[in-house]
């Protein structure tokens, strides 16, 4: 039982000090943010493999939550009849929830891990040592553009997805079960207000995007350098970001009020 | 007298000034403890080496050679004891102060450690390009005549990737002096170069530290390069470390040195001054032809 509770309370002290890391390192870009250089040419490329080389990954897997989620609707409303909901569903659903935690996840396994792993091998390899011996700040030079763009490319990944899942739910409902395109797209126009609904998803891929920018950024700066570390802080920055996009997803819809 | 390292006779810097007067305790290691884990690095050495002068770091694998130049460099903090880097106590040192103290330091990395994403002109060039006040053109045309200097030329726009072992580690020596430091720092300079270079690369050492005071420490296992040049041995052995001039430590009864130089770092040491001869002979020629 002793042992128990020594485990416990060291676990605990281990998450403290984690989170205050991890705080201190968010401090760290923060500051590096308004510091010249700008970094701009370090930030567009970063925005390049963070935004548009997942723009065919989101599109593909928004289109196809969206025939899902279309089919599945469409039926389950036609029990009720009241498939003519289908676009108002849809789009609330979508843009509320699904859009931004979808997208959140998919662009943790794709861009999220690559910076994880770029970051550490650069550790590994002494390329951040080389930076430091150069007087170059690694958190400014390496970190801080790509926690930018990953900040900056969910919300425009987000926006992308709702409207591919849109489209993908439109081909089932109207082109496949029968259901007038124009029901469709009133109910949805009906439904879906800007203030409250397109704000909340803005905001919520906005604070995913800064966890994920983060996350991927301080694992791949604090992991072990070598192969097996960066292997380990690339899987720990999915599992976390993956974690703290859910929960930060229901305490801001706690927040917002539903 | 300029320093020219470049295919048009031109100096680095445009301005190399005399090597400042030596001081004893320019880099002072004063009995520093290091653990890593259960692994005792060491046991309290004291080492001290002057502005000015080659360094010689020796000592078998895991002795701590490569940390010592990583603590000289303030990249590796001491579990007790001190650093100084040209009387400042680099433990005292915010990250911030350390870079500036790094302005001042070049250092060759075992591995190169250069960013695999960017050209050799980015990567050569990136240290000019954050700290010195150049434009493209001077920056390229800087860097050019650096690389020259190291036996490379139309490499610029290659990535890392794209070039050989030796060819790498020229760059990442490259990159290292470019910005003319006072101090530098050399884990394995020799390592996977071929003989040609390896002399290349130590007449260029040679030389800038005749001209410009450069005070250089370095870690090598090619004995006779390392030898000629160097004017202090550090031998790093169990935790303790031993310091002298090559001279000195050769004449001297160490057991330990005696063991970790074995008999042929014991006959280079017997032939030093034959050795060392053809270095400062190619050094001199170097000299006249940058005055032609």
């Amino acid at each position: 039982m002793r042992g128990l509770v020594q485990d416990l309370g060291a676990a605990s002290m281990s998450l403290v000090e984690g989170l205050g890391r991890v705080a201190v390192f968010g401090g760290a870009i923060a500051r590096c943010l308004v510091q010249p250089p700008t970094r701009f040419g370090f930030f567009v490329r970063a925005l390049y493999d963070a935004g548009v080389l997942s723009v065919a990954l989101i599109a593909l897997s928004g289109f196809t939550v969206g025939m899902v989620l279309g089919l599945q609707l469409y039926t389950t409303l036609t029990r009720f009849g009241a498939e003519e909901g289908l676009g108002a569903v849809v789009g609330l659903s979508l843009v509320r929830e699904l859009g931004p935690v979808v997208c959140g996840l998919l662009v943790t396994g794709r861009a999220g891990s690559a910076v994880t792993a770029e970051i550490g091998s650069m550790k590994a390899t002494e390329q951040l040592d080389g930076l430091r011996m150069m007087a170059i700040d690694p958190v400014h030079f390496v970190a801080m553009p790509r926690a930018l763009a990953l900040t900056v490319a969910m919300p425009l990944l987000n926006a992308l997805f709702i409207v591919f899942a849109i489209a993908g739910a439109y081909v089932i409902g109207v082109s496949n079960q029968g259901l007038d395109g124009g029901v469709y797209l009133a109910g949805l126009e009906g439904a879906v207000r800007f203030a409250d609904d397109v704000g909340q998803s803005l905001l919520k891929s906005l604070v995913f995007g800064v966890l994920l920018g983060l996350i991927s950024t301080y694992k791949g700066h604090a992991c072990s350098p070598d192969a097996a570390g960066v292997a380990r802080a690339t899987t720990s920055t999915v599992v976390t970001a993956s974690v703290a996009i859910l929960l930060s997803d229901y305490v801001i819809t706690a927040l917002w009020g539903v | 007298m300029p320093t020219s390292l470049g295919p048009g006779g031109s100096t680095l810097t445009g301005s190399a000034e005399p090597a400042a007067s030596a001081g004893e305790d320019y880099i002072a290691v004063r009995d520093v403890h290091l653990s890593f884990g259960h692994r005792v690095v060491y046991r309290g050495i004291d080492c001290r080496m002057r502005k000015g002068g080659i360094h010689l770091l020796l000592g078998g694998s895991g002795s701590g050679k490569s940390t010592l130049l990583r603590m000289i460099g303030g990249l590796q903090r001491p579990d007790r004891g001190d650093v100084t880097v040209a009387d400042r106590k680099l433990s005292e040192l915010k990250e911030r102060e350390l870079g500036e103290v790094r302005k001042g330091i070049g250092m060759l990395f075992q591995n190169g450690a250069l960013l695999d994403s960017m050209s050799v002109l980015d990567n050569v060039g990136l240290p000019l390009r954050e700290h010195a006040n150049l434009s493209r053109s001077e920056v390229a045309e800087r860097v050019s005549r650096v690389l020259y200097a190291v036996g490379l030329t139309d490499v610029e726009a290659l990535l890392p990737r794209e070039l050989s072992g030796g060819m790498l580690r020229r760059v990442a020596f490259a990159r290292a002096i470019v910005m003319e430091p006072e101090i530098l720092l050399c884990d394995e300079p020799f390592s996977g170069l071929d003989p040609l270079n390896v002399t290349r690369i130590e007449e260029l050492l040679v030389r800038l530290n005749s001209e410009l005071g450069l005070t250089v420490v370095v870690t090598s296992h090619h004995m006779a390069s390392s030898l000629r040049m160097a004017d202090q041995m550090i031998l790093l052995r169990d935790g303790d470390c031993v310091a002298g001039s090559p001279e000195v430590l050769a004449g001297g009864d160490d057991e330990g040195v005696i063991e970790f130089l074995g008999e042929d770092g014991r006959a280079y040491l017997a032939r030093l001054n034959e050795l060392r001869e053809p270095t400062r002979e190619a050094s001199g020629r170097e000299r006249e032809r940058d005055h032609r």
